[in-house]
């Protein structure tokens, strides 16, 4: 049982936004009551939120261990403050079917500490010709299904996948990027791409591919999901397409939203800001939080890509694309909140109700009853961003040496405490 | 009255790395051409050699075949009494899918004073410079499209030579503009030294989102030939590879040469006198006729030799110890 | 004039004196100017090579060339310093077969001309090389020695001789430098 106390209590879900106490108990949240012996944590001061859902992360477990496990990527998920964590079919073997969705789960039964929800994969293999076991993955616990890391380049394949997903009403998670277009490229196309001498992935790669998606998703009625938007375009479309009724989901990760692509000249050739979409024009960003804004995006999510170094430690042609994103992903969307153009409570909203009702989870929410999943945040600490020190095994990290403002100091996750730093 | 024995200006003392033209000064790049025509001289003279760089080690590391280049470097540190070691990544262990870094660091316990690469990545010297110890200076002799910096400095002392200056020159640089580290590296230098250029070439060599607005340069855009010569003191040729029709960026060879093909009859449209440059290796009947390249306007060959003189000057000024 | 903490050696009047012996002692020592080429080096050898060749065309009506010699790329410290902007070599004649008589402002510890020997013969091989020098202020550390002596000036090493000259410092005069902590 823990109590803790004097906290601003920020829960969007339930519009409530005010000084109070939340109360555990096991693994759920309580009615507050009178103290009765239970830890107390004294949190005034400091900001209480639900635990922060992620749609979006890469514990490369089973397969890429020397890159992540479901231990230390959820480890980092905590120091993130995400007490919610999807976990990505690309792992190797992929993800296909019942059992590799029930060994995960066992898996992360075992190693991680905080909740694990896997996705399958929409192609066996992701190799964008045969339909994954949808069923049989569903009925053991996958959310959503993805490619991810890969486009599915047949429109029929596509088409015939929102079509079948139906049958379990799941989301269909889409990388969606024209492969041909994007073929070699490695970073946004534009100016700064012609200085630096290196091929560019123009922002066309992603609008075509996403309204073929959105097409696709009016023509079947199924669930499209776009992941990793990083253009102004596609969130034009993803307004219109919600506007007529397609059944469509969006999300961002912190990176597109607050970095541009001068990250990758800032010390010449980072490979850390090699990312899958790339880093685009300040322009997109604004377009993209204006659409996390008025809702055509649904939600933040952190893309956590964890490298091993020597996949980074190269040229930038060589180097794997992905930031190794959990445990900067507060800090670094706190930019918005500090220089005014994202609230706190939207932020927070983004992060918590806004993912959990995009793939219809029960968590989000501080409600009494809900799942004792909870973060406790100080919005204003300044802290310099030293990847050499982060839990998860990826440093992959584009902010070495930069300082963020807004930290997590407690991580409560299903009842019992994941994380704890200075409380 | 020159300043003597003096120093050179601040900015150049603490250069250790030649990776790109993009953060040279005019002062740092009249240094160069001052010097490389010092150095002119030596290759001029009977004994070609200096005892300057006796002890030192040079290393190339060529990730791609080039002979000129290559050769141009080697002659130029054994000019300066430099030992040279060429290192071939098609003979090393490279192929056997040895990193870069793991490259770099066994070069660099052989003890290596300059390393001079060429790579088909664009940053990889980047790498290079992260990864050698303090007392070693590495040269970009090329890194995928994105620069060749020693062959703008020769480029520009080529120009001065024959011409007496580079600032308000009209230069055009023709051709596969995108792919080419040579045009990138030549607009840091011309810009810098005040010249105005104008780049020209097939639109799908000159695409307008990464060449439109937001470059560092002020430049002139055309597709067509014939409006880039006008009142041209320099017609800079880029080497047009075959493998990019395959590639879809251009129908045929012929096509190439109608449009873009220097010819005699259409140099005529430049300014009297007008240089004409290549980097090499020529496609001869491609981007530029025969008897264009051996005509009395061609700067060729005298860039090949100037090279080693630029090549000489730099490795002089990377030399001795930040002051 | 002398900056404070500056003696001054040699005037305007004993420099001209003293070049116009050191031209007579070169035609006289060679038998008249028949094969004599003057190399002035770096930055003061050169004006005063140039005086030397005016001198003996006045005396004995025969201009001997004269060329400039810059060995910065010889030097035995190059890796030690930052680089040094390199001056124009260039000798009109061909040096083979001749003597050399090579000019410079101060001999000191001798590395300037070992660097000058090494110079000229990569460019060609003369018959035999001399030295003039307008002050000798001792402190050797190699076995050089000049031919030509304007003024011997025993210094100690921690002082400095400064040799200005109208073409290159708008006056004509040598000064002895003290160091700065020494007020005795």
């Amino acid at each position: 049982m823990i109590r803790l106390v004097g906290g601003r209590i920020i829960d969007p879900a339930v519009g409530r936004d005010e000084v109070g106490d939340v109360l555990i108990e096991d693994d759920r949240l309580v009615e507050g009551r009178a103290p009765n012996g239970e830890t107390v944590i004294d949190v005034s001061g400091f900001v209480v939120a639900p635990g922060f859902v992620d749609l979006h992360c890469h514990l490369r477990e089973p397969g890429f261990e020397d890159a992540e496990t479901i231990a230390t990527g959820t480890r980092a998920a905590a120091a993130g403050g995400f007490t919610t964590v999807c976990a990505l079919a690309d792992t190797r073997p992929s993800t296909d079917t019942g059992s590799d969705v029930e060994a995960l789960l066992v898996q992360a039964q075992r190693d991680a500490v905080v909740r694990v929800l896997p996705l399958g994969t929409t192609t066996k293999q992701r190799d964008g010709r045969e339909l994954s076991e949808m069923a049989d993955m569903a009925a053991v616990g996958a959310v959503a299904f993805s490619d991810d890391g890969r486009a599915i380049r047949s429109a029929s394949l596509m088409r015939h996948a929102l079509e079948y997903s139906l049958l379990v009403e799941r989301p269909i998670s889409s990388h969606a990027e024209d492969a041909d277009l994007a073929e070699g490229g490695v970073m946004h196309e534009g100016p700064l791409a012609t200085v630096l001498g290196l091929r560019g992935i123009p922002r066309e790669a992603e609008e075509i591919a996403v309204a073929r998606d959105l097409a696709l998703a009016r023509l079947t009625g199924g669930r499209l999901h776009l992941a990793h938007l990083s253009t102004a375009g596609a969130v034009d479309q993803i307004r219109r397409a919600k506007a007529a009724g397609v059944r469509v989901t969006a999300e961002v990760a912190p990176h597109n939203l607050v970095l541009s692509e001068a990250a990758v000249a800032d010390r010449p050739y980072d490979t850390n800001a090699r990312t899958d979409p790339p880093l685009r024009s300040a322009d997109d960003a604004r377009a993209l939080l204006e659409g996390l804004r008025d809702g055509t995006i649904d939600c933040i999510v952190s893309d956590h890509s964890p490298r091993r170094w020597v996949d980074k430690a190269c040229e930038f042609d060589q180097a794997l694309p992905g930031i190794s994103g959990l445990e900067t992903a507060f800090g670094l969307l706190m930019r918005l909140v500090h220089n005014g153009t994202l609230s706190l409570a939207e932020l927070i909203g983004a992060l918590t109700r806004r993912p959990s009702q995009a793939w219809d989870l029960p968590y989000g929410t501080l409600a009494p009853g809900a799942p004792a999943d909870v973060v406790v945040l100080d919005p204003d600490q300044a802290w310099v961003v030293d990847p050499e020190r982060f839990l998860s095994k990826g440093k992959n990290s584009p902010l070495g040496g930069q300082t963020l403002r807004g930290t997590v100091l407690l991580t409560v996750a299903a009842g019992r405490i994941a994380y704890r730093n200075g409380l | 009255m020159r300043n003597g024995v003096g120093q050179l200006p601040a900015a150049r003392r603490q250069r250790r790395h030649v990776l790109d033209l993009d953060d040279f000064s005019v002062p740092e790049v009249e240094a160069v051409l001052e010097t490389a025509a010092a150095m002119k001289d030596v290759l001029q003279r009977p004994i070609k050699k200096v005892p300057t760089l006796r002890g030192k080690t040079l290393i190339t590391l060529f990730y791609e075949a080039s002979t000129r280049t290559r050769v141009g470097f080697e002659v130029a540190a054994k000019a300066l009494g430099a030992d040279t070691v060429s290192v071939a990544a098609s003979t090393s262990s490279v192929t056997k899918g040895e990193s870069l870094i793991d490259t770099i660091r066994t070069l660099q316990a052989l003890g290596a004073d300059f390393v001079v690469i060429r790579h088909h990545q664009a940053g990889a010297p980047y790498v290079v410079a992260e990864e050698v110890g303090p007392g070693t200076s590495v040269i970009n002799a090329g890194d995928g499209w994105h620069a060749h910096p020693t062959q703008a400095l020769l480029d520009l002392f080529t120009i001065r030579e024959r011409l007496g200056r580079i600032a308000g020159l009209r230069v055009a640089i023709i051709g596969d503009v995108l792919h080419s580290r040579v045009a990138r590296s030549n607009l840091w230098g011309l810009t810098l030294m005040g010249a105005n250029v104008v780049l020209c070439g097939p639109p799908t060599f000159l695409p307008a989102v990464g060449f439109g607005d937001g470059l560092p340069w002020n430049l002139e855009r055309t597709y067509h030939l014939d409006e880039a010569l006008e009142g041209a003191d320099v017609v800079m040729l880029l080497r047009m590879q075959l493998e990019r029709q395959t590639g879809g960026m251009f129908p045929s060879l012929r096509e190439y040469v109608r449009s873009y093909g220097l010819t005699e009859e259409r140099l005529a449209r430049a300014k009297p006198g007008a240089v004409v440059m290549h980097p090499g290796p020529m496609n001869e009947g491609v981007e530029i006729d025969p008897r264009v390249a051996r005509g009395v306007q061609s700067a060729i060959e005298d860039q090949v030799r100037n090279g080693v003189a630029v090549r000489m000057a730099m490795l002089y000024l990377l030399s001795g110890l930040p002051a | 004039m002398p900056e404070p903490g500056e003696k001054r050696l040699l005037g305007a009047d004993d420099i001209r004196r003293a070049v116009a012996r050191l031209a007579h002692e070169v035609v006289e020592r060679n038998q008249g100017v028949e094969s004599i080429v003057l190399v002035g080096l770096r930055t003061r050898g050169l004006p005063l090579a140039r005086r030397l060749q005016q001198r003996i065309l006045e005396f004995e009506g025969t201009e001997v060339p004269l060329g400039e010699l810059d060995i910065t790329l010889y030097r035995d410290d190059v890796h030690q310093r930052a680089p040094r902007p390199l001056s124009p070599t260039s000798i009109p004649v061909d040096i083979s077969d001749k003597t050399v008589v090579l000019v410079d402002d101060v001999l000191y510890t001798g590395r300037t001309i070992r660097a000058a020997l090494d110079a000229l013969i990569d460019l060609g091989r003369p018959r035999s090389i001399q030295f003039v020098c307008l002050v000798d202020r001792g402190h050797r550390e190699l076995p050089i020695r000049p031919d030509y002596v304007g003024k011997n000036v025993p210094t100690s090493r921690y002082e400095k001789v400064a040799v200005r000259l109208e073409e290159v410092d708008g006056v004509d005069e040598v000064a002895l430098i003290a160091p700065a902590e020494a007020i005795l």
